[in-house]
């Protein structure tokens, strides 16, 4: 089978600090649906608990961090399978100034975080009314 | 005979790497779980002596939708990850998939399917199946001729 050679030019990521202690990073699968009103953001972070998520919008970047509790199975036993694994997420979005950062509300349930992010009054579409004249 | 047996698994491979060449073509999360060609969800095994554990990462399925069974050395994980309320909802990206799920794995022992235990907590499945007696280890003592 012929192999395509194609030059990309690839995007850079917002660079992500790095982390300290060890342990991986995992990215959370994410569905993003814009509504008029708000910006709805669904991640998976299964195994996250409420206290775990630092969640933050700052300077148009919102941040989602969830740090995971290592799940570790006995010492005694013996791994059989082994198709993913245990760690933190984090992923950053670029959604712009225009959320209104006091309004954000975040939901955990069953290992799904949904951020309801509404849009600043100011930046609501405005219906203009046409007079006639 | 043997030079044939390799050139096969080279074969699968060399299939394997195409299709997610193929699926890349769609994107990056095309790559991911749970579109791959493969099963979902992910598993990890392991054993602890007089049991077997599985874990399974299954974020945003209710207890209710989750169906586990196990007859001898088989366990059947099925479950429905129900969509988002709203038809034609505007997307900007979506990663997630939704819909049903079933996954059979072949365990190496026998479980006593009566004893078996499923806790889900947080989008996490755990599993622990007693192995069945007769598959349960057993120390043998060593005697001095």
């Amino acid at each position: 089978m012929a192999t395509e050679t194609t030059i990309e030019k690839r995007e850079t990521q917002t660079t992500q600090p790095e982390r300290v202690r060890a342990g991986r990073t995992y990215i959370p699968s994410v569905d993003i649906i814009e509504q008029p009103d708000k910006l709805l953001l669904l991640a998976d972070v299964p195994g996250a608990r409420r206290d775990d998520l630092d969640i933050s919008y700052e300077g148009g970047l919102l941040t989602i961090h969830a740090k995971v509790t290592p799940r570790q199975e006995p010492r005694s036993a013996t791994c059989l399978l082994r198709e993913y694994g245990v760690g933190d997420f984090y992923r950053s979005f670029e959604v712009g100034e225009g959320i209104d950062a006091n309004k954000i509300e975040a939901e955990l349930h069953d290992g799904v975080l949904t951020l309801h992010l509404p849009k600043a009054q100011a930046l609501l579409p405005r219906k203009i009314a046409v007079k006639a004249s | 005979m043997f030079w044939n047996t390799l050139t096969l698994a080279n074969q699968l491979q060399n299939l394997r790497r195409e299709m997610d060449q193929l699926m890349a073509a769609f994107g990056p999360a095309a790559t991911r779980w749970p579109f791959q060609i493969g099963a979902y969800p992910a598993l990890n095994v392991w054993d602890v002596g007089d049991a077997l554990m599985v874990e399974a990462e299954v974020p945003g399925v209710p207890k209710e939708n989750l169906e586990i069974s196990a007859i001898g050395d088989e366990l059947t994980i099925k479950g429905r990850r129900p969509p988002l309320e709203g038809r034609n909802l505007p997307y900007h990206r979506q990663e997630r998939g939704t819909g049903e799920f079933t996954r059979v794995i072949t365990l190496p022992a026998d479980v006593d399917a009566d004893k078996v235990e499923a806790v889900v907590r947080d989008g996490v499945l755990s599993i622990r199946l007693p192995k069945a007696e007769h598959a349960k280890p057993r120390k043998i003592a060593v005697k001095l001729a």
